[in-house]
């Protein structure tokens, strides 16, 4: 069979914020870009990010990028790497001009500049009064990037492939990889695009659980094609739960209500955040906010009849602060919540929001995975950015505002280094035919008729699973019966089968791939857990109730091979300052 | 409750039918839950949708014979039996799932990106905070297509009349502080189809998910014309 086949001098799967920050990159270079999305890229899940961007601008009080580099590393529990986080920091000024300057319609100050609001974990002067450094276009400040970027690529004429599902990373003789294996959504039929350089910007996986403020699309498609093709996923235990979701619905508020003003209540009108947070309160890392809530319901200060959230109130703001700067949640929560923020608080519960752990990269975002004697070695031609690589800037916990820079730094970065790369490699390899093959057999598995297990029904008790066994607080025994569960639904998975055979727009077909993708990421997640014997930032073990610097201060590395787990050290050596040295966080 | 929904498989079907199914209710549901439950029971039956609260802009259907986003509309709102059909005036694909391409080709028609002539200052180009007040209501615009596949003028003319969606992000950028490309957006957009096969009938106002309002920016887009023609 003959496959319709693409050339192009570099592929981007995925179109975020990342994926479309590179496109921009590769377009104003005269690149020939590919930009495959299995959804039209206003669609991407960078659109729903609330709160803002972080970028030590100073427009509402001083500020440094040295100062965020030693937030983002605390906030991180100090398994950041250091250079990686030094180089965001430093970028983040000038990412958010460049942004500007493309027509983000950020809200504004007096004078004339970007306003900016306080988040989570942010400080002056290390460790100081509370900064003001999340640049936001109210509380849409995801929309407005989204859009703006998409809108410079129509001016940038890149080149999409919208409604195309990835299936897999196809390579060469020599095993380079060298494109994609797609499927055209609408017509049912694969398209190979080959490629000089390939960059996965797929975005998350909170589909892995159950309650989450993750899109459907959320089901870490590229992470599992860079398990499959071999490559470990790093740091994947680290899975931030926002505090602030829509009580049993998962919906994010974003941070910035507490940025504004508003705080946390239990059942007795308490404000909890005192006794966890003495000093940063309800603007302490999420992480910690995150334990504090579900505590406070175990303890059975819940609110509610059956006692399972608690009330974020913000009314005091008034209805203009609330009309101005929230209105995106204000809406959010009138129709998920049935309650308008203005005259009541807001129900909520930690949700499952954001992965810290990816696809390891190098600050340029090349794939670097370990050659052996603890040396690394780039994958060539393969690069990652965004929500699914793991630079890694976030470590153990990611900083509010932190997500929004993140995609974009490293995003552009991708973008120049695969500009390089392509001008250096200007030959396109040709894909070998078993790599096809057996790319093609990931599809036509779906093919197979007859009776079976439901998509459905295993996607819903994948989702249980990973909600019951590797939520905010983690034991043993929960975990080890996790994974048992997870490897029994593993084995289930090649007795699915799907009813619709149709080619035109199968939607079960496209979400019988994710299932597939979900399950190798929820795996990855669960093994990597129960591995770690400490609690750090995101990861909390009641039975490792302590961070263990000694034994733990390394990157975790989940093999899909056997679910083999590998370690690499934390690279703590900046780029141009003093190394942060490992201290207890304390908010 | 009972909802009947569209549906038409190219692969299978010659005509389209309306199918009924029987789903259960709760507490909170919105038409989103309610067509995966659909799905549920008939994996062949498909929609587009991901963020299920209302940001992406993918899950416009006609509900009831109103364009809606199904993520934010509870069932509650809508009378039974309800009838889910695709878009009116768009090619199906499949079921709910229609053919966009005019209504994308029509948004980059207009030119939605900042124009700046100036050379770039090196840290952000000043805006007033009333500066930025006339953005609101403009860039919120999620393109689900609510709006342009419930226009009269756009189910006519939808390769030559932009449609409310488009005329929106133009007036954006028209309205803009930074944007500097006033004459040229202007210029483009003369002639009898383009800006002014709208009649205001304001369907688009009617349906839009997010409370915002094409016909008013239409307006704007005419008094400005007439403004710089004088």
């Amino acid at each position: 069979m003959s496959i319709p086949t693409r050339h192009f001098d570099a592929l981007i799967v995925g179109a975020g914020g990342a994926g479309l920050n590179a496109a921009l990159q590769l377009a104003g270079a005269e690149l020939r870009v590919a930009v495959v999305s299995k959804v039209f890229p206003t669609r991407s899940h960078t659109v729903a990010a609330q709160g803002g961007v972080n970028a030590a601008l100073a427009n509402v009080l001083p500020d440094s990028w040295h100062w965020h580099m030693f937030d983002t590393v605390k906030g991180s529990d100090y398994l950041g790497d250091q250079d990686a986080i030094e180089f965001m920091c430093r970028e983040a000024i000038p990412t958010v001009y460049e942004l500007e300057h493309a027509g983000v319609p950020f809200s504004r100050l007096d004078d004339g500049k970007i306003y900016q609001r306080a988040f989570g974990g942010q400080s002056q002067r290390f460790g100081g009064e509370q900064a003001a450094r999340t640049c936001a276009a109210a509380d849409r400040t995801g929309h407005a990037i989204l859009h703006t970027l998409y809108q410079q690529n129509i001016r940038a004429r890149s080149h999409f492939f919208d409604e195309c599902f990835a299936i897999d990373l196809v390579r060469d003789g020599e095993g380079v990889i060298c494109g994609a294996l797609v499927l055209e959504i609408e017509t049912g039929e694969p398209l190979l695009i080959e490629a000089k350089a390939t960059l996965l910007a797929t975005g998350g996986w909170g589909q892995v659980f159950r309650t989450t403020s993750n899109a459907h699309i959320n089901t870490g498609d590229g992470a599992a094609m860079a398990l499959r093709a071999g490559v470990p996923l790093m740091d994947m235990e680290f899975y931030q739960f926002h505090p602030t979701g829509i009580a049993g619905k998962g919906m994010l508020i974003t941070e910035g209500v507490r940025g504004e003003g508003g705080y946390l209540i239990n059942k007795d009108g308490e404000r909890f955040m005192e006794r966890y947070a003495p000093r940063a309160k309800d603007l302490a890392s999420r992480d910690v906010v995150s334990r504090a809530i579900v505590t406070e319901v175990k303890e059975g200060r819940g609110c509610g009849e059956q006692g399972d959230y608690v009330m974020l109130k913000l009314d005091h703001l008034g209805e203009a602060v609330i009309s101005k700067r929230l209105p995106g949640i204000r809406e959010s929560s009138r129709i998920f919540a049935g309650a308008d923020p203005v005259v009541e608080p807001i129900p909520v519960f930690p949700t499952a929001h954001y992965a810290m752990g990816g696809i390891p990269t190098d600050r340029f975002g090349r794939v670097a995975m370990p050659a052996g004697h603890g040396a690394e070695e780039v994958v060539v031609g393969l690069y990652a950015a965004g929500e699914c690589a793991c630079a890694s800037v976030h470590g153990a916990n990611r900083l509010g505002g932190n997500s929004l820079l993140d995609i974009l730094v490293f995003g552009r970065l991708a973008g120049k280094d695969i500009i390089d790369y392509v001008r250096e490699n200007p030959y396109q390899r040709s894909v070998h035919s078993a790599s096809l093959d057996q790319a093609m057999s990931r599809l036509e598995r779906w093919g197979q008729k007859g009776e079976g297990l439901t998509v459905q029904q295993l996607r819903a008790e994948l989702r249980r699973c990973m909600e019951d066994h590797a939520g905010v607080f983690r034991t043993e025994d929960v975990m080890a019966e996790g994974y048992r569960k997870l490897c029994a639904l593993r084995e289930r998975l090649p007795a699915v089968r799907l009813t619709d055979h149709s080619k035109v727009f199968n939607t079960a077909r496209i979400e019988a791939l994710e299932l597939e993708n979900m399950m190798d990421v929820g795996l990855s997640i669960a093994v990597s857990a129960l591995h770690r014997q400490e609690s750090r930032g995101a990861h909390s073990r009641p039975d490792y109730p302590q961070r263990d610097d000694q034994t733990w201060l390394k990157h975790s590395l989940y093999y899909r091979e056997g679910d083999h787990m590998d370690y690499k050290p934390v690279r703590t050596k900046p780029l141009t300052v003093e190394s942060f040295p490992p201290k207890e966080r304390v908010y | 409750m009972k909802i009947s929904v569209y549906r038409y498989n190219p692969e299978t079907d010659r005509q389209p039918r309306m199918q009924t199914y029987q789903v259960k209710t709760f507490q909170g549901m919105m038409l989103r839950d309610a067509l995966l439950e659909v799905k549920k029971q008939d994996e062949s039956f498909s929609f587009r949708h991901s963020c299920g609260e209302g940001v992406c802009g993918s899950d416009g259907v006609n509900a009831n014979g109103r364009n809606v986003l199904a993520c934010i509309t509870p069932v509650t709102e809508l009378k039974e039996p309800v009838q889910v059909r695709p878009f009116p005036g768009r090619p199906v694909i499949r079921d709910l799932v229609v053919d966009m391409t005019r209504f994308y080709e029509q948004y980059r028609a207009v030119k939605p990106y900042l124009v700046r002539k100036d050379p770039l200052p090196e840290q952000e180009i000043l805006q007033s905070p009333q500066e930025r007040d006339r953005l609101d209501g403009l860039y919120e615009c999620i393109l689900c297509g609510c709006c342009s596949t419930a226009c009269p003028s756009f189910w006519w003319n939808p390769e030559k009349f932009h449609g409310p969606a488009a005329l929106l992000q133009s007036w954006r950028f028209l309205a803009d502080s930074r944007d500097q490309a006033t004459e040229e957006r202007l210029d483009a957009l003369d002639g009898p189809y383009k800006l002014f096969r709208c009649h205001s009938i304001m369907n688009c106002v009617e349906v839009c998910p997010k409370g915002l309002n094409p016909t008013r920016a239409i307006g704007r887009i005419k008094e400005l014309m007439l403004e710089k023609g004088l």
